[in-house]
């Protein structure tokens, strides 16, 4: 499969990238190479075989059922999690206007 | 007295512990090395007085008879991919550039709190992404290495723990931390002649570690030697109930542990690994570990590893997959660079913010990722790449029937010269085939200095071991070191 400059374009809109049409231009040939590349997976037989979900077996963990059982990663720390906000207005981020 | 920017991590840790120096004297030393290297590029920022205030703290603690910790007296580099509190953490892209963390990664709060000191944060490949360390948005980091050619061609580092291999090779630092999402520890360290060891997936907590892709990001210590990278990997590994996918075990004690009898030992030769027009350098270096692993007691077997030609296509759909994920989270809206247009609304902001944010590769690899994984394509690429992956692992569960550890090149070739591969992202990809199988499994692996090139430079060899074996691949490096006696280091020319 190979992607064409629409196809691209698609692909930046869904990823939310803007490009202009010359970063386009540039970014087919580059992606197709990889895309051409990658298709050789097509050949392994698969049959049968799972897909990795896990790397090294591990028991999925539960938290205790505690409110900010660990401070450094619970609630109420707005200042914190405003700190490097590009723009805050009332103890909120701030975004431009989304309802017209 | 000796020059201290010559000790590596024990010695120093000896030596303040004995009183033969102060954790001070050592701190000193490291940044006046480090203030004196900036033509490298190796830091994105420096932090002498932090390196400072931890060897007071260890210096004191001495004073008071009190124990001084794994780290005791070490300052070390921090790869700018840790969050740390209250210095600007980038992964060296312009849109995390002036974030300041408002908390610590795990790994290194427990190197702080075994006794170690920050140096600075060390320049990266941005958001890890890269082979050469050229992707950074503050500029390459320059290798201390350079060809015996006469010349003055500036060399990669490798990538995309650069900073890490530079410093630690250029005596910056003693030791670095590092993060290995394809090879970013081992084909950096190969490239500059020290040793770094990737653990097994879950070793090392990944909380605060700023992500490219989960299921194969894994931090690790880079340093001189094995033992260096034996202690330090104790103090950063460990349970962390902050990361899902931390493992709950206890950490082993790895620098105990170093044993450099292979008696009883198998080490599997991977015959897909010697492939057609291979380096001839490279292929030697190779042939010299088997003799040397042999030489300590070891029983030498050949094992097939059947699906390593794809092991490299499947993990650039696997790993732009998760960082198309994982990348979202840089919207402009609560932290890092927000670029907003005159009158644009919320999706124009994300799109211009991210545009103006991320480098030509992480691009790249997102809209690989988003391809991927979009509507239509999923069971194609991604679904295919992750039985691939199984496929790839099974390999070693095999081969792991038949032998203790596994012997391989590190990197196809030594480092090659800044630009030489940049134009072109699939050659430069192909840098990690002998890494990135042992990603995709999440097996403990680690380089080793084994010698010079005809061109002068560094050549590492890579050992693979089952899961949790890290002592076992340790140990297999031990041999090598001791026996390759690799004693170059680069000269000062910055």
């Amino acid at each position: 499969m190979s992607v064409d400059t629409a196809t691209v374009a698609k692909i930046a809109a869904l990823a939310r990238i803007k490009v202009s049409e010359a970063e386009l231009e540039a970014m087919v040939p580059e992606l197709n190479g990889i895309l051409a590349w990658v298709e050789q997976l097509g050949e392994v037989d698969v049959t049968g075989i799972e897909p990795m979900t896990a790397v090294i077996e591990n028991q999925l963990r539960l938290r205790d059922d505690v409110i900010n059982a660990d401070p450094l990663t619970g609630g109420d720390n707005r200042e914190g999690v405003l700190a490097n906000a590009p723009a805050r207005q009332d103890g909120f981020f701030g975004v431009p206007k989304v309802i017209e | 007295m000796t020059d201290l920017t010559n000790l590596g991590v024990a010695a120093i840790r000896d030596g303040v512990a004995a009183g033969d120096f102060t954790a001070v004297e050592v701190a000193e030393a490291f940044n006046a090395n480090v203030a004196a290297a900036a033509a490298l590029n190796a830091f994105i920022v420096t932090t002498p007085e932090r390196a400072i205030e931890a060897a007071q703290a260890t210096d004191a603690r001495r004073a008071a008879g009190q124990p001084l910790g794994k780290m005791g007296g070490v300052p070390i580099g921090m790869k700018d991919l840790f969050a740390t509190k209250g210095v600007q953490t980038t992964a060296a892209s312009h849109i995390l550039e002036g974030f300041v963390p408002e908390y610590e990664s795990t790994v290194s709060q427990k190197l702080w709190d075994a006794g170690a000191g920050m140096l600075g944060k060390l320049n990266l490949d941005q958001f890890a992404m890269g082979s050469s360390n050229e992707t950074s948005y503050f500029g390459n980091v320059i290798s201390p290495w350079r060809r015996n050619d006469g010349g003055n061609a500036a060399m990669a580092p490798g990538g995309s723990s650069g900073g890490s291999s530079a410093a630690v090779s250029a005596r910056l630092a003693p030791a670095a931390t590092g993060t290995d999402t394809g090879g970013s520890i081992r084909q950096p360290a190969a490239f500059t002649g020290i040793s770094g060891i990737k653990p097994t997936y879950g070793r090392c907590s990944r909380w605060g570690i700023v992500a490219f892709a989960s299921s194969l990001d894994q931090a690790g210590p880079m340093a001189r030697d094995v033992r260096d990278c034996a202690i330090m990997l104790e103090a950063m590994a460990g349970f962390d109930p902050k990361d899902a996918t931390s493992l709950d075990l206890p950490v082993p004690a790895w620098e105990a542990g170093l044993s450099a009898d292979m008696k009883g030992k198998k080490v599997g030769i991977p015959r897909e690994y010697r492939m057609d027009g291979m380096d001839a350098d490279v292929a030697a270096s190779w042939d010299q570990g088997i003799a040397w692993l042999k030489d300590a007691g070891a029983e030498i077997v050949e094992i097939s590893l059947p699906h390593t030609k794809y092991a490299l296509p499947a993990y650039y759909i696997i790993a732009p997959a998760e960082a198309s994920s994982n990348l979202a989270r840089y919207d402009g809206v609560r932290y890092g660079l927000r670029d907003l247009p005159d009158g644009a609304g919320l999706q124009d902001m994300y799109a211009a913010t991210r545009a103006a944010g991320f480098g030509p590769e992480v691009k790249r690899r997102i809209l690989i990722g988003t391809y991927v994984l979009s509507a239509g394509f999923y069971d194609a690429y991604y679904t295919q790449a992750q039985k691939v992956r199984t496929l790839i692992s099974h390999d070693y569960k095999n081969a792991f029937t038949e032998c203790d550890v596994i012997l391989a090149p590190t990197a196809p070739t030594a480092a090659f010269g800044l630009g030489e591969k940049s134009d072109d992202p699939l050659a430069m990809y192909l840098n990690d085939v002998f890494a990135v199988p042992a990603s995709l499994a999440g097996l403990p692996a680690m380089s080793v200095p084994a010698g010079l090139n005809r061109e002068g430079l560094p050549l590492g060899l890579q050992i693979v071991g089952r899961p949790f074996d890290e002592q076992g691949v340790l140990n297999a490096g031990l041999v090598i070191e001791q026996r390759a006696h690799f004693s170059a280091k680069p000269e000062r020319w910055w």
